[in-house]
C-alpha cells in the first residue's frame, strides 16, 4: 500500500508553493503534485529538509515525453520522494518544454541525482543546469539523438563509430590526497 | 568523482578494472587512479548491457512485458514479474485472490533467496572461497527446481500473470518445499561455519567498503546495501504489499555499513525469508475442491461435448481433464484459484478457449494486437522489495494496450553512483569484494 502524506502536510506544500503550485491530484492513493519548473529546486529542497515532509530518498528522477497524447510543453520530469522516517511517498512532477529543456540540476540536494539527471539526458535530452558533469550514461558519446523520445524510432540504426584516439588519462583529483596507509600493511612492515 | 583537468601528480598510475575483468560480474567499467596500491579516484562507467528495456516495453503489450521484467534482475526474476503485475493493477485498482496473492509472496521469498545465495556464494569465490560457492550454488538448484516445477523454467520463470498466476501450485508442492527449505536451511548453517568466523573471509570484508548512512540515502540506497548501515527500511514492512503485513518476519540491520556487514544482512534475511515460505506455506487457504467425474480422466473432446450439452452437465464443468502436455497447468483446476475474477484482465482456461465461444472470445481479446488488457488512463508507481533493494515500476497508461511510459526503478543503479566513495581510499584488491558485496547485475543496472 502507498502511503500518501496527510492531506495537512499536502495542504502545508500547497501553501508555501504557492503560484508555483500548478496542479496537485491524488490516483489510486498516490499524491502528485504539479510544481512551475522555477521552482523545482526550491521544492525538492523544502521536502527535503522539512522535519514533517522528511523526504530524505530521492527514489527516482524520470521523464515522460508527452508528445504523443498531445501534451504541451513536451516534456514532464517526475521525481519519486520517499520519507524513510515518515514512511511516506510523493510523486513531484514539472513541465519542461522542448525549445528550452532546462531545468536545474538536483545534485546540490542528492548524490544518486548526479546518474539520474546523467540518464534522463542520455534518454531524452534533458538538460540539467548546474550539473557537475551532463554527458551520457547509458549510451556512448557519438550516440545520435535521444532514444527514448516517442519519435525516435524503434528500429532505428546508428551509423558505425569511428575509432577513438587513446586521451590521455586526466587526473580525477583536484589536489593530491594522501590517504592514510592501510593498516594491514604495517604488519609487514612497510 | 567529477574529473578536473589538470596534471596528474607524477607518481600516480591509472588504472581501467574491466569491462571485461573476471571480477567484474556482468560488464561494466571502473577508471582508477592510483596513488601506489591506493584508490584517489575513481570514475564507474556503466551502459554495455543497455538493451533498451523501457523502450521495448513501450511498444508491448502488458502481457509481453512480463517475460522482459525477467531479464532485469534476472537471479531474482520473480519479484521483478510481482513488481510490474502489481502495478499494472494497481492501475486497474484490481484485487487477486488470497491463495495468489501467498503464492506471490512464496515465489518472492524463493527467488530472494536465491539472490542473496548467488551474491554471497560469487563474492565468497572471488575471495578464493570455491567450496562455499559451490555449497550455496548447490542449495540455489533446490530452489530453482522449485521454480522449475512451478513455472516450467529454473531462471527466466514467466509465472506471473496481470491478475493472477500463470498457474496454480503443482500436486505436493508443500513438501518438496519443506525439505527444500531444511537442504537450505543446512547449507546456511555450513557457509556460517566455513566463512562467518573464517580469518581470511572477515580480513578481507571488515571495515572495508564503508559507507555512511548519510551517503547511502543521499545514494538512493535500498535494500541490504542500505541496511547494513543500520537503516531498517524495507518495502514488505514500511509499506507492505500483498500479504506481508499478515506474516511475522524480522528486519535485520548492520551498524557499519562496511563489506561484512553486508555479508551478514543477507545471511539473516536469507533466514527470515525462510520464515516466511514456511508461514506462507501454513496459512495459504486452499481452494475449493473439484469434482472428480467417477475418478475417471475424461479427454478434452469428451468435456467440451459435455460442455455443449444444454443445459452444460454439471459435474462435468467441474471434472478433471487431461489436456496436451503443452498445455499443462492452464485448465480450470490449476487457474480457479488464482486467478482474478476479471475477464478484461486475465486469461480463459483452456477448456473454455477450446470449448465455448466465451472463452475463445475472451483469449481473442486478451491476445490480438490491437486488443490486449487496457487499463485506465492514469500512473502509478510500485515499489516491491527485490533482492537488492527497491525495485519500482513507474507505469503511465493512455488507456491503450500498450504501457505509454514504463519506468523501471533498479536498485543496482543507485548502489553503482555510490561505489566509487566505497572504493576510494582503499586498495586495489578491496574493489573485488567490495563491488561483489554491493551484488550488482547487469541486466537490472543497465535495462
Amino acid at each position: 500500500m502507498s502511503s500518501s502524506p496527510t492531506p495537512e502536510l499536502l495542504d502545508k506544500l500547497a501553501e508555501r508553493l504557492g503560484s508555483h503550485l500548478l496542479r496537485r491530484d491524488a490516483f489510486r492513493g498516490e499524491a502528485t503534485v504539479v510544481v512551475a519548473p522555477q521552482a523545482w529546486l526550491e521544492t525538492c529542497r523544502f521536502l527535503k529538509e522539512d522535519p514533517e515532509l522528511a523526504f530524505g530518498l530521492l527514489v527516482d528522477l524520470t521523464v515522460v515525453d508527452l508528445q504523443a497524447l498531445g501534451g504541451s510543453p513536451r516534456f514532464e520530469l517526475v521525481a519519486h520522494l520517499y520519507s524513510i522516517r515518515k514512511r511516506h511517498r510523493i510523486r513531484l512532477k514539472t513541465p519542461v518544454p522542448e525549445d528550452q529543456a532546462q531545468v536545474p540540476s538536483l545534485t546540490p540536494l542528492w548524490k544518486n541525482a548526479n546518474w539520474l539527471e546523467r540518464e534522463a539526458w542520455d534518454m531524452f535530452g534533458v538538460r540539467f543546469l548546474g550539473h557537475p558533469e551532463l554527458r551520457r550514461i547509458l549510451l556512448y558519446p557519438e550516440f545520435e539523438g535521444h532514444p527514448l523520445r516517442r519519435d525516435y524510432p524503434l528500429r532505428k540504426r546508428q551509423p558505425l563509430v569511428a575509432e577513438r584516439d587513446v586521451e590521455e588519462p586526466r587526473s580525477m583529483v583536484s589536489e593530491p590526497v594522501r590517504y592514510p596507509v592501510d593498516p594491514r600493511f604495517k604488519t609487514f612492515g612497510v | 568523482m567529477k574529473p578536473v583537468p589538470h596534471e596528474p601528480p607524477r607518481d600516480h598510475m591509472f588504472l581501467n578494472m574491466g569491462p571485461s575483468h573476471p571480477a567484474m560480474h556482468g560488464i561494466i567499467q571502473i577508471h582508477l587512479e592510483l596513488d601506489g596500491e591506493t584508490i584517489v579516484g575513481s570514475q564507474v562507467e556503466i551502459g554495455y548491457l543497455h538493451r533498451g528495456f523501457e523502450k521495448t516495453c513501450e511498444n508491448r503489450t502488458y502481457t509481453q512485458v512480463i517475460p522482459y521484467t525477467d531479464r532485469l534482475n534476472y537471479v531474482s526474476p520473480l519479484i521483478n514479474e510481482v513488481g510490474f503485475c502489481l502495478a499494472v493493477e494497481k492501475l486497474f485498482g484490481l484485487n487477486v485472490t488470497r491463495r495468489c496473492q501467498y503464492i506471490r509472496v512464496l515465489m518472492s521469498e524463493i527467488s530472494r533467496i536465491t539472490d542473496h545465495l548467488t551474491c554471497i556464494g560469487a563474492s565468497a569465490m572471488e575471495l578464493g572461497a570455491v567450496s562455499a560457492f559451490l555449497y550455496l550454488i548447490k542449495a540455489r538448484e533446490t530452489l530453482y527446481d522449485l521454480i522449475e516445477e512451478v513455472s516450467g523454467a529454473r531462471v527466466m520463470p514467466n509465472y506471473i500473470r496481470v491478475g493472477g498466476l500463470k498457474s496454480d501450485l503443482p500436486e505436493g508442492f508443500e513438501e518438496r518445499t519443506r525439505l527444500a527449505m531444511g537442504e537450505v536451511r543446512s547449507v546456511l548453517d555450513e557457509t556460517h561455519r566455513l566463512l562467518t568466523r573464517n580469518r581470511i573471509f572477515v580480513d578481507r570484508l571488515s571495515g572495508l567498503g564503508v559507507i555512511s548512512a548519510e551517503d547511502a540515502v543521499s545514494h538512493g540506497f535500498t535494500g541490504p546495501c542500505l541496511r547494513s548501515t543500520g537503516i531498517g527500511y524495507d518495502v514488505r514492512q514500511a509499506e507492505p504489499y500483498l500479504v506481508y503485513d499478515r506474516l511475522d518476519f524480522d528486519v535485520p540491520v548492520g551498524e557499519t555499513g562496511d563489506n561484512y556487514d553486508r555479508y551478514l544482512v543477507r545471511m539473516e534475511e536469507m533466514k527470515q525469508s525462510l520464515r516466511i515460505i514456511e508461514q506462507c506455506l501454513a496459512q495459504m487457504p486452499q481452494g475449493p475442491y473439484q469434482v472428480d467425474l467417477d475418478g475417471r480422466e475424461m479427454t478434452p473432446s469428451e468435456v467440451i461435448e459435455g460442455m455443449k450439452a444444454k443445459p452444460p452437465l454439471q459435474p462435468i464443468r467441474q471434472a478433471r481433464i487431461r489436456l496436451s502436455p503443452d498445455l499443462e497447468g492452464t485448465e480450470k483446476r490449476s487457474v480457479q484459484d488464482v486467478v482474478a475474477d476479471d475477464k478484461t484482465v486475465v486469461f480463459p482456461p483452456k477448456e473454455d478457449t477450446y470449448g465455448n465461444i466465451e472463452g475463445l472470445m475472451q483469449h481473442f481479446k486478451l491476445v490480438m494486437y490491437g486488443h490486449g488488457i487496457r487499463p485506465p488512463r492514469g500512473e502509478v508507481y510500485q515499489a516491491v522489495e527485490g533482492g537488492n533493494g527497491e525495485l519500482g515500476f513507474y507505469l503511465v497508461s493512455d488507456g491503450t494496450d500498450l504501457p505509454y511510459r514504463l519506468r523501471c526503478r533498479g536498485p543496482c543503479f543507485h548502489l553503482m553512483s555510490g561505489l566509487s566513495t566505497m572504493i576510494e581510499g582503499e586498495t586495489v584488491a578491496d574493489v573485488v569484494p567490495t563491488f561483489g558485496s554491493i551484488n550488482m547485475i547487469g541486466g537490472e543496472l543497465d535495462r
